[in-house]
């Protein structure tokens, strides 16, 4: 009997290929920028004729058979590609789950007259399309994590870059949350540019940072010690107000460290300690 | 037994630590400085560490003891060429040396101690290159 079921499924790989094509662009809605479609039916083709290769009659319903590492290998890499397209989870299952339907019509165009047979079968394929979508699944979260980690390392190096604003003066633009990593790598950064460039006053501007908790506040606290300990200054600039409110609410003493409302104005303090001036150019008109 | 220089530079005295201070180095050190100061009237003490690059917080004690010390016997201390690893450890450690002035090199580490000295020879030629040390450090 289940020697029968294989040879049905194998001589008709052609007609489950059709139908499986025709759930597909059916059911999801194709994103034509993201894949073309004969790439998809470059990989739905190889995808089957993988799985017919290595179906027999023992493995039928056991998806950990070792003859389907190769299907299993597949499905994994075609499901962390997409992930990294950008596909969603829903788009990549039903196009699992469309091989499973399609061998299933395709069984049951054959077997009709045989229910007990088709039953049987369609249970075992059942099982066996279940962990192959269980190790998509996987495979998919596992290569969205991937790029949200790539991303995470990315904003970290590029969202803190040292300014030299002026001879003796760097700016320090922060954007996004301070954790303690970031905090550790702007510091690092911040106090080796300050070697560097032999600077005296360094403006730490945090009108991009969304939040201050007492965590944030420590960190900038330190940030602000270590500079001192360095033999320079640090002001914080571009405390928005809510920023400011959260942190009196929270009982943070920031009272010895220098705050000035923005960068505007942290410049013009630094350009006071190292008495530089800045003022208008005189027009011929006012001599 | 090795012994870390102490160096008289008119009314200051000067240190530059060379090797990387073990316990009982800094300790020696923590008394022949303090005994210095007493005997010769220092006003003020520059500590050059910018090449240590281990520090622990028993390191991180004996530079404020030397300038609380040094505090009482009338004179000031700058602690000069920090490196950022070590400014780290130290933040890391809890020990934000609050008493001790500090500032980026020696030069100006010196200049601080002019202005913070106010010493009648030393008159206020500071202005001239353009820098002038601040006194808002001190918190």
């Amino acid at each position: 009997m289940g020697s029968n079921i294989i040879e049905i499924l194998k001589n008709s790989q052609s007609t489950i290929l059709e139908n499986w094509s025709k759930t597909q662009a059916s059911a999801m809605s194709f994103n034509d920028d993201l894949i073309s479609s004969q790439e998809i039916q470059e990989q739905s083709e190889e995808l089957i004729t993988a799985f017919l290769r290595n179906l027999n009659e023992e493995n039928l319903g056991n998806g950990d058979a070792p003859e389907f590492d190769e299907v299993v290998e597949s499905l994994s890499d075609l499901s962390i590609s997409r992930a990294k397209l950008g596909f969603s989870p829903k788009e990549t299952s039903v196009f699992v789950n469309g091989m499973k339907n399609a061998i299933i019509d395709v069984l049951e165009a054959q077997l009709i007259s045989q229910p007990a047979q088709l039953y049987a079968a369609s249970k075992k394929l059942n099982y066996l399309f279940d962990s192959f979508s269980i190790v998509t699944f996987e495979t998919f979260i596992r290569g969205r994590e991937e790029v949200i980690i790539r991303q995470t390392d990315e904003i970290s190096e590029i969202s803190t870059p040292v300014i030299r604003v002026w001879e003796g003066i760097l700016a320090l633009p922060i954007i996004g949350t301070l954790d303690s990593a970031r905090t550790q790598v702007v510091m690092e950064n911040l106090l080796e540019a300050i070697v560097e460039t032999g600077s005296s006053i360094a403006i730490l501007d945090i009108s991009g940072v969304p939040a201050v908790d007492s965590l944030v506040a420590q960190h900038l606290m330190k940030t602000v010690a270590a500079t001192r300990l360095m033999g320079a200054e640090c002001v914080i600039s571009g405390i928005r107000p809510e920023i400011a409110q959260t942190i009196v609410h929270l009982g943070i003493d920031l009272s010895n460290i220098i705050t000035k409302a923005s960068l505007a104005h942290a410049l013009r303090f630094s350009f006071q300690s190292l008495k530089l001036e800045v003022r208008k150019q005189q027009t011929p008109a006012n001599r | 037994m090795e012994k870390i220089p102490i160096l008289r530079m008119g009314p200051f005295l000067l240190v530059t630590i060379q090797v990387d201070l073990y316990d009982r180095l800094a300790l020696n050190l923590e008394a022949d400085l303090i005994k210095t100061i007493s005997d010769t009237n220092a006003k003020g003490v520059l500590i050059d560490i910018s090449v240590v690059s281990i520090v622990d917080s028993f390191m991180g004690r004996i530079i404020g003891n030397i300038a609380s010390m040094s505090k009482i016997l009338d004179a000031e201390t700058v602690v000069v060429g920090m490196q950022p690893a070590v400014a780290i450890t130290l933040i890391e450690l809890g020990l934000p040396l609050t008493g001790v002035h500090t500032a980026l090199n020696v030069e100006r580490g010196m200049e601080l101690l002019r202005a913070k000295v106010n010493l009648d020879d030393y008159s206020s030629s500071e202005d001239e290159d353009g820098y002038e040390p601040d006194d808002q450090r001190d918190y």
